[in-house]
């Protein structure tokens, strides 16, 4: 059987203890496929970030259980997670999270680099993953010397870069207009449809609409689920 | 849409037959509505009475030709650059639903809200996936792109405003308030309503 690439079962995050914890997640469970894209969407404070983060493996739950690519999350050394941080996860942070001493080119080979992939040979996946977020001329700027729209960009170049099959996006469109945003949602569904599996944070509808499933997340819980209907030659004919 | 003003537009580039144009004006609108070559005759009588066509003597086929006239030109050209009126009279069905069933009591206005916002995402979906088989580097898919789109982003509108929506009354409820309104009593039968306050 076709083991989902992303699964998360039963998660639940308490924040902080004694009389100021927060619940930001109660029991829950998410799987996603090789070639699957799912979408969250939830008001501010219901917890997608902390979901993300646990799916990512940035954060560990209060409970639950959860696989990348098969390997466990919470109970593996850190070791053993950065790896596959640095392999299999392509990750796109809310506030991008670039490191402001390297220029944009190094801050998306980084990854490849500290996988060990030659220099020159990382820098030229780079510069796939940085044309086609359309910003391949930036490349010697650092990030406190071009746009947010830009800086956003550069976040979702370095997580396409290379072999990444889990891409997770926490609002990847948020300082995008509306042309750059679905230019950058059309190059996370060809990625998905390339065999990758997506988790999709966003408060954006046109852009969860290109998901197969919208998950909607309500003070840490799943409340509903929608599913993409891909048979679009069927409303097509409707005469 | 004006179906008479289409069809002007349509005329500026060249003389047509009627079902020319039915034919020219599906495939630049992408069939986003339908119409009849009845309708279109209709119109090209009335724009003949009003002097922005002419109509050629009918062939040996029976076919008339349109052309523009110079009336019809300007008409056309004025309607392609004015700015189309949002009517606040056109009445949108949603809006008054919900604004009906927040003043009715044992409505669950939350339930209603929840299962709208479904049924939109799920329209935004199945728009989103006829949208990915399009390619808009080719220039015959381009009309077709902007109608989805328009529709895109009509759907993402109404979702925005019902999140809106779901705020508002939240906020409400918060502050205690009810909408829900009994039926008033009758006012009096004849003349004007009475005044509120007489000094
Ligand atoms: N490190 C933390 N310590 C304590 N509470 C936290 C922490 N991180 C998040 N929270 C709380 O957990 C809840 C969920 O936060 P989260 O960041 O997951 O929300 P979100 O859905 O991503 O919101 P937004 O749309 O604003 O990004 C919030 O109430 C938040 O205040
Ligand atoms: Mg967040």
């Amino acid at each position: 059987m076709n083991q989902p690439l992303i699964e998360l079962h039963n998660i639940t995050k308490v924040y902080g203890s004694g009389d100021s914890t927060v619940n930001a997640l109660n029991n829950v469970s998410i799987s996603v496929a090789a070639g699957e894209l799912v979408a969250i969407m939830g008001a501010s404070g219901s917890g997608k970030s902390s979901l993300l983060a646990i799916a990512g493996g940035l954060d560990r739950p209060t409970s639950g259980t959860g696989q990348i690519a098969g390997v466990e999350l919470f109970t593996r050394s850190s070791e053993r997670i950065a790896k596959l941080r640095r392999q299999t996860i392509g990750y796109v942070f809310q506030d991008f999270n670039l490191i402001p001493a390297l220029t944009v080119m190094q801050n998306v080979a980084l990854p490849l680099e500290l996988d060990g992939l030659p220099a020159s040979k990382a820098r030229a996946e780079a510069l796939v993953a940085l044309t086609t977020m359309g910003i391949e001329t930036l490349v010697k700027r650092f990030p406190d010397e071009i746009s947010g729209g830009q800086r956003q960009r550069v976040a979702i170049a370095r997580s396409f870069v290379g072999p990444r099959r889990v891409i997770l996006a926490d609002e990847p469109t948020g300082a995008l207009d509306s042309r750059t945003g679905e230019a950058v949602i059309r190059a996370l569904r060809e990625r998905i449809d390339g065999g990758a599996a997506g988790i999709l944070v966003t408060h954006d509808a046109k852009n969860a609409a290109w998901a197969d499933r919208i998950l909607l997340l309500k003070d840490g819980e799943i409340t509903s689920e929608t599913k993409t209907v891909r048979r679009a030659e069927e409303l097509l004919s409707n005469d | 849409m004006s179906i008479k003003h289409s069809l002007l537009a349509i005329l500026t580039l060249g003389d047509c037959h009627g079902y020319q144009l039915r034919t020219e004006l599906i495939s630049r609108t992408s069939d986003s509505y339908s119409i009849n070559i009845g309708q279109i005759y209709a119109t090209l009588e009335r724009l003949e009475r009003d002097g922005l066509v002419a109509a050629s003597d009918a062939n040996e086929d029976g076919q008339i030709r349109y052309s523009i006239t110079e009336s019809g030109r300007g008409e056309a050209a004025e309607w392609l650059t004015a700015p189309v009126e949002h009517s606040a009279a056109q009445r949108d069905e949603l809006a008054m639903k919900l604004a009906l069933a927040v003043t009715l009591p044992g409505v669950d206005v939350d339930a209603m809200l929840t299962s709208q916002r479904l049924a939109s995402l799920q329209a935004l979906q199945n728009l989103t996936t006829v949208k990915q088989q399009t390619d808009e580097r080719n220039p015959a898919e381009l009309a077709w792109i902007l109608v989805i789109d328009s529709q895109i982003f009509a759907v993402e509108a109404q979702l925005r405003w019902l999140d809106h929506v779901g705020g508002l009354l939240n906020r409400a409820a918060a502050r205690g308030l009810s909408t829900q309104t009994d039926i008033q009593p009758n006012p009096a039968k004849r003349g004007r309503p009475a005044k509120a306050s007489q000094k």
